[in-house]
């Protein structure tokens, strides 16, 4: 496996076929284990708040306009944050990994 | 609707036979040296990565009966009782973002197979364990019947079991199920998901092509007008509107506390924490819970084909003439599409329901064999017996969710779901708020969850609705706020509050606080961390993989 695993890491994973795991287990850099720093959790926190706290509130989205290409606004904008929401969750997933892989040093 | 649609049919049986055939093969995929335990037949080796991950957790929380069911709502009563179902999968996933991990982990370094493996282990008490366990099962058989409603609802629309002859009607429900029951046997958790790429792939051309006709064809303004018009019709019989196409702020509770309560409680079910404990890390867990929520797009547009049979007229009448909107999806690729294609969606549904339904049944195999018999008939049973006790099981519990759909009226099957879902929340404060805190007194959780029980389905039992005199609906008044809401997450509240409060009554009187077997650093360990303990799994991973 390469050893840049940035953002677009997430095809590296991709294995359908016997995976060939212990020879990964070697590769993965040192892992920082046990709770995450206060910054990271609170980040990470506030990231998967976010879509909850969105949808929750129904008030802000129980209308009708504006329309997008036919859709009524609750309809559509509930979709789209089916995006906003997974956005949200693979940043929080980043700051996560980051924090466990780099030991807060980067 | 006369006779059989053969082409369709035929579609239907040559998928079905092919899935059947990579069901079996599925014994010989990542395959390990003895099948002989419950981290091989129960949770595939528990090496999935992300991608394996995603189909088969996309497979198995997506069933076939969502596909029938959130249309159908949409198409009978609209926005609250079906649309919430978009807000309910996209908030699933930051919550099981936050504490998965957590039960990996500890699940990882005990050994557990369960949530009530967990919930024991943590609070050191049995009951509660046995508690979570019933509560899993019980909330487990139904969904697996409901699956088989699916089937029907397919069968339904080909044509197919509309003779009055017992045995022959049911037919084509009881091959499916041997079938079924025959690959789970033999390849565990491997079957479904193998099989959860071609139902996953199946989906998704079925829905593309259907969002594509509908644009084209019917025009989603035309399907939303029709379904605000039939949704502001008031019915004759009740008097009030049909349904709700926008919630009034009456409802905002009712619609938030319906997406949040089935979040909470999707994965509490026990098919849903297999899944998870079958991935091969912390990692795993995480990226799966931002690229998930593709299906709840998916679901979104499925979601809209309900508008849209509104617009295009569809009449969805079963066999014994009365309409019954569980078969308006059916219906409506009937109608829109070519034979052959309308096969493809059927075998989509079908295969649907199999995915889940073999996950589940493996599932509910596992709390049984850990924690009712493992724990109450043979403490030290061997690994191998197990595994064939739990196999064993499985068979057992198609045979019953068969029974179930068979003898009983098909509203019972949904009544219990709707059951299953208000049960299953209960044991949330045991399991998650344990993977944090052992603050909760063991005998405080069990009184709250048991309290949660009563209560929902007392509440349950009482609603009523035009079709049905009781589990009309999966609301009703919260109170001290007058307002409707779902039942499950009043339950749920009211389950919290006695735990909280009777856990200083235990504590005051010195109640014995049983022994916990976990350790804080459990809760952190991954893939590749010393501190996994090196279980015989592993040794069995090491030599495979030194053999390629």
């Amino acid at each position: 496996m390469p050893p840049a695993r940035g953002v677009g890491s997430l095809h590296t994973e991709v294995e359908v076929a016997e995976p060939d795991r212990t020879d990964r287990q070697h590769e993965l850099p040192p892992r920082r284990t046990g709770p995450l720093p206060p910054g990271v959790l609170v980040g990470a926190g506030v990231l998967v708040l976010i879509p909850i706290v969105a949808l929750m509130w129904v008030g802000s989205y129980s209308k009708a306009t504006p329309k997008l290409w036919g859709f009524p606004f609750f309809y559509w904008y509930q979709l789209l944050w089916v995006f906003i929401a997974a956005a949200c969750t693979y940043l929080a997933y980043l700051l996560v990994r980051n924090a466990r892989r780099g030991g807060g040093d980067r | 609707m006369t006779g059989v649609n053969w082409v369709a049919l035929t579609i239907v049986i040559i998928l079905f036979v092919f899935v059947t055939a990579v069901g079996f093969a599925a014994a010989r995929w990542r395959r390990a040296q003895s099948m002989a335990s419950l981290d091989e037949w129960g949770l595939g080796g528990r090496g999935f990565g992300t991608f394996i991950t995603w189909f088969l957790l996309g497979g198995d929380l997506y069933t076939a009966y969502t596909f029938i069911a959130v249309p159908a709502a949409m198409f009978a009563t609209g926005a609250v009782s079906g649309f919430f179902a978009v807000p309910y999968t996209i908030i699933v996933y930051p919550i099981i973002f936050v504490f998965l991990p957590r039960l990996w982990s500890v699940s990882h370094r005990h050994g557990y197979v369960t949530p009530a493996d967990f919930v024991e282990g943590r609070h050191g008490s049995r009951g509660l364990g046995l508690a979570v366990a019933v509560t899993g099962i019980l909330a487990t058989m139904p969904y697996i019947a409901l699956q088989l409603v699916g089937i029907q609802a397919v069968l339904e629309v080909m044509g197919v079991g509309g003779s009055n002859n017992v045995i022959a009607r049911d037919l084509p429900l009881f091959i499916a199920f041997a079938v079924l029951a025959a690959y789970t046997y033999s390849s565990g958790l491997r079957a479904p998901a193998l099989i959860a790429f071609i139902k996953d792939f199946l989906i998704y051309l079925v829905i593309i092509v259907a969002v594509v006709y509908i644009a084209v064809k019917i025009g989603f303004g035309a399907s939303f007008d029709a379904a605000q018009k039939k949704m502001a019709t008031i019915n004759p019989v009740s008097g009030k509107p049909t349904g709700v196409f926008i919630p009034p702020p009456a409802q905002y509770l009712a619609y938030a506390s319906l997406a949040l309560g089935s979040a909470l409680a999707l994965f509490m079910y026990p098919h849903s924490v297999t899944a998870v404990l079958s991935s091969r890390s912390r990692n795993v867990i995480r990226r799966n819970a931002s690229i998930l929520p593709a299906y709840s797009l998916m679901l979104g547009l499925l979601a809209l084909i309900g508008f849209a049979a509104i617009a295009a007229g569809t009449k969805p009448i079963g066999l014994d003439g009365k309409p019954n909107a569980q078969l308006v999806v059916p219906q409506f690729f009937e109608n829109a599409f070519p034979s052959w294609f309308a096969g493809v969606a059927f075998a989509a549904i079908a295969i649907g329901a199999l995915v889940p339904a073999a996950i589940m049944s493996i599932a509910a195999a596992n709390l049984f064999t850990r924690n009712i018999y493992r724990a109450y008939f043979e403490h030290g049973v061997s690994r191998e017996k197990e595994a064939s006790v739990a196999k064993v099981t499985s068979l057992i519990v198609k045979l019953g969710a068969l029974i179930f759909v068979l003898s009983l009226d098909r509203q019972n099957a949904i009544n219990f779901q709707l059951l299953g879902g208000i049960w299953i929340l209960q044991t949330f404060p045991a399991l998650v708020f344990g993977l944090y805190t052992r603050w909760f007194h063991r005998w405080a959780l069990l009184t709250g969850w048991a309290v949660g029980m009563i209560y929902g389905t007392v509440e349950a039992y009482h609603q009523s609705s035009l079709a049905t005199k009781h589990f009309g609906s999966s609301l009703a008044q919260v109170p001290f706020f007058g307002k409707l809401g779902y039942i499950a997450l009043t339950a749920f509240v009211i389950n919290i509050i006695v735990a909280a409060v009777l856990t200083f009554v235990f504590r005051a009187v010195k109640a014995p606080e049983g022994v916990d077997q976990t350790e804080p650093s459990d809760y952190y360990a991954d893939e590749g961390d010393p501190r996994v303990q090196p279980i015989d799994e592993l040794t069995a991973d090491t030599s495979r993989a030194s053999s390629t």
